[in-house]
Order: structure tokens, then sequence, then C-alpha cells
């Protein structure tokens, strides 16, 4: 619930700058609409966005936990329900994705992690689908050099276009098998925007320094090829296209390099517990 | 609030509005009635127009609103209700307009068939501001279900709004927003 009514700090404080940034009228006006709706929504309880999205529920269970009474999974969708109920959230859920049929709350789409600890940790990011239904994934080959990946990453954002709610956090997952590249995408978005970012991964092993910061270099070359696309707010040309580009990277084969973006419109909210 | 946005909104208009007097990128308040309609309820409109049956909903000088609201909170006329994705609506747009559809309201670009009939039907396409569903519902001042209770969200209904931001993105000469920067 809590996820569907604010905003996101560092993404409300990124819009505040972006708005700074933008010289033209009808940018400055739009940006203002979306810092201004994300106000209406958190002081009157209405949900940011109409669309309040396929909840996707990241756990990080501590191994040492034990799960007493019941399924876990069971009981994230009874509450994914019943908060949405409350809150008068959108049932915007259809169980057979072909018939398609009357649309619910729930299932969520729910990743399971174990980690070290006795710690449960639970991510709700609400994702929208103006913004997922622009998702893409490559399998590039292993000898490509970074231009042309660079150039798929800005081709998604710009063939998202007006469509996904500019400006975007654009989600990118380097490595790793076709699935995890698209998971490494989105949780890409979880992270906090403002820069430094809290690498680095555990999986980044030897030479971690280093690699940290290529990746940051290669996240704001992105930033400012994808920002020079003017595509601007709503689409209609401006100065803010994306608020930022978080990569996340793993290691992958030798035969491959797998490459997924996962974009977000301006609407990007997540909430987050540990019990 | 009103008063921000009136600053750069350039004419009021209410249902009567002359869609071949707009241009693309003109800025307007619009007060009158609105239905939603998105994916589902539009196969099924054209589904229906195909097989000749009666329409739940008068096209004739109608305007549809891409949108499925959230549920309405108790105290409140309707939930969250920015607009969706308008290219998803691309494919059965052009029967809706050759029958009487005089405005849409959307957001993002839509394809070059719905951009000539929006041209030959003389109709206007309308953007307004996207992912801002919470201030949006402060413009809707009544609602009623329509038809497709089964849809939930996607049900059509009938909002009365007022003043209600509009920026038009396509205009009756097929002029777009998209290309004037």
């Amino acid at each position: 619930m809590e996820a569907n009514f604010k905003l996101r700090p560092d993404v409300f404080q990124a819009l505040k700058t972006a708005y700074k940034k933008e010289k033209s009228r009808r940018a400055k006006d739009i940006i203002r609409a979306i810092i201004y709706n994300a106000d209406i929504a958190k002081r009157e309880c209405l949900a940011i966005c109409q669309d309040t999205g396929l909840p996707v529920i990241f756990i990080e269970l501590g191994q040492d936990v034990q799960i007493i009474g019941g399924f876990l999974g069971e009981a994230i969708n009874k509450g994914v329900q019943s908060g949405y109920k409350q809150a008068y959230l959108r049932n915007s859920i259809i169980c057979d994705p072909i018939k398609r049929g009357k649309p619910g709350f729930m299932p969520a789409v729910i990743h399971y992690e174990l980690v070290p600890g006795k710690n449960l940790k639970l991510t709700v990011l609400p994702k929208g689908f103006g913004c997922e239904n622009k998702a893409q994934v490559k399998m590039f080959k292993p000898t490509i050099d970074l231009q042309q990946i660079k150039r798929f990453i800005v081709d998604v954002v710009k063939n998202a276009g007006p469509d996904a709610c500019p400006p975007f956090v654009v989600g990118v997952g380097i490595g790793g098998t076709q699935d995890y590249a698209c998971l490494l995408a989105k949780k890409a978005l979880l992270r906090p925007l403002a820069p430094p970012h809290p690498w680095p991964s555990p999986h980044r092993g030897e030479g971690r320094g280093e690699g940290e910061y290529r990746i940051r270099v290669l996240e704001q070359d992105l930033l400012k090829a994808i920002n020079r696309l003017n595509i601007g707010p709503m689409g209609l040309g401006g100065r803010t296209t994306a608020l930022a580009v978080n990569i996340e990277t793993y290691p992958t084969h030798i035969a491959g390099l797998p490459v997924c973006v996962n974009i977000s419109c301006h609407a990007l909210r997540n909430a987050q517990t540990v019990i | 609030m009103r008063k921000y946005f009136l600053s750069c909104i350039t004419q009021r208009a209410n249902s009567n509005l002359k869609m071949r007097n707009l241009r693309a990128g003109d800025k307007i308040l619009y007060t009158g009635k609105l239905y939603t309609a998105r994916d589902q309820a539009h196969k099924r409109l054209v589904d229906a127009i195909k097989k000749d049956k009666k329409l739940p909903i008068d096209l004739k000088s109608a305007v549809i609103y891409y949108c499925g609201p959230t549920n309405t909170p108790k105290d409140k006329v309707i939930g969250s209700c920015g607009p969706t994705t308008s290219s998803r609506m691309d494919s059965f747009t052009p029967l809706l307009l050759k029958n009487g559809l005089k405005a849409m309201i959307g957001k993002g670009g839509r394809s070059k068939d719905v951009i000539a009939a929006l041209k030959k039907y003389r109709a206007v396409y309308f953007l307004t501001y996207a992912g801002c569903g919470a201030l949006l519902a402060n413009y809707v001042k009544n609602k009623k279900l329509i038809c497709y209770p089964d849809l939930g969200p996607e049900a059509i209904y009938e909002l009365t709004v007022k003043d209600f931001p509009l920026i038009v993105g396509i205009d009756s000469k097929g002029r777009s927003i998209y290309d004037s920067f």
C-alpha cells in the first residue's frame, strides 16, 4: 500500500532537480504536474498512478529463518490482495493470460533468494505495464564492443518514447543467463538513484574496484546519451528523458553476453520491510 | 492548483468544442463528458460494430478517454485515473472514428492509420498528464458505469469532468505535437 501512495524520496528529489534543469516551459509544466501528483497521492491516499501494477516481490530469506504456520507465498498473495483491496487500488491481474477474463488483485510475481542470516527482507515493486511492455532483452555475441551494447540500451529507451511515461529510470542487467539478466535489470530499479551507489555487489570478485568504476562511468555515459534524445517529460521534448541509469552485472558464459533493459516510468515506487 | 495550470492554458472548452479549430500543441481545459474505454472495451465495441449490433454508447460526437481507474475510495468520486498507452488501441480506432467518435484522450504516439483517420473524419487526439492519476482525479466530478462491468477497471464509465487539462496531440489536419520539436 505504502508503495502505491508514496513516490520514492530519491525519485522525488531527482524530479525536483530535473525541474530546475529543464529550460522549456512545457517540460517544466509537466514535471511540476508530476511532483504535484505525488503530493496529492500522499496527502489524499490515492494511488500515484491508476496502474497500480503487477506487484513484483523480492524476498531475501535468511537461511536461519524458519517459517511456521503456512506457506510464505500464499501469505504474501493474501497480503497483496487485502492491501490492494483496502487501499482501493486497481485489480489489474488476469489469471488466464490467453483467455483473459475478469481482473483480480493477485497473484504477485515473487522472487525468492536465500541469503545468510536470520532476517526476512521483503521488497514490493508495483510495476506498471506502460513501461514494462517496453522491456527488451538481447543475447549479444561475446566479442561485441561496448559501443553496440550502449546503442542497444539507448535504442530501447528511444523505442519506449512517450508511451512509457518519461522521465524514466532505466534498469539494465548485463551478464548471467537470459532470464537472470532480466532479473538483474528489474533489481537495478530498486537501487537508490543518487550516486554514489552501493556497490560492490558480492559477485564481482577480484578487480571489484575497477569494475565498479567502469560500470559507474558507463551509467553516466548512457544517461547523457539518453538525455540527448530530446524525448523529455511525456515525450514532448526536453532535457530529462531519464532520471538515472542503473546497471547491475553478473558473471556470464564464454559464449555469450545477455543484456536486458527494463524501463520504469517516473512513478517508480517500492517499499521494503525487514522482519 | 487550478490557478497554476491555468497559467499555461490557452482556452477553455466544453462539449461544443470545434475540433477543426484546434492545432497540435494547443492546451485546453475541457468541461463535459468522457467515456473511459481501453483494450477489452475497444475489442467489444469494434466486434459489436462489425456484427451490426447496437452499441452500448452513442459514439456520435463522443470523447473516449483511455483510462482504467483504480477502485474508488469511500469519500471520493473516483480513484486515481490517468491515461494509458494509446498505441494499444490503434488497430481499433479508425473504425470508431468512422462511426462518429470525435476525440480521444491518452498518452504516447499513434499509428499512421490513426493519423490518416483523424484527418479523414476531422477528429482530434489529446494528451493529458501521463502518470498523474491522483492529480487528474480532482477534475472528475461524476462517474457512472455504462457497460461491461465484468471487465472491472476496463468497463466503460461516463465521467463528467470540469476543467480537465488537455494538450492537442494530433489535430484534425494530422499535425502531431511529436513532430514539432
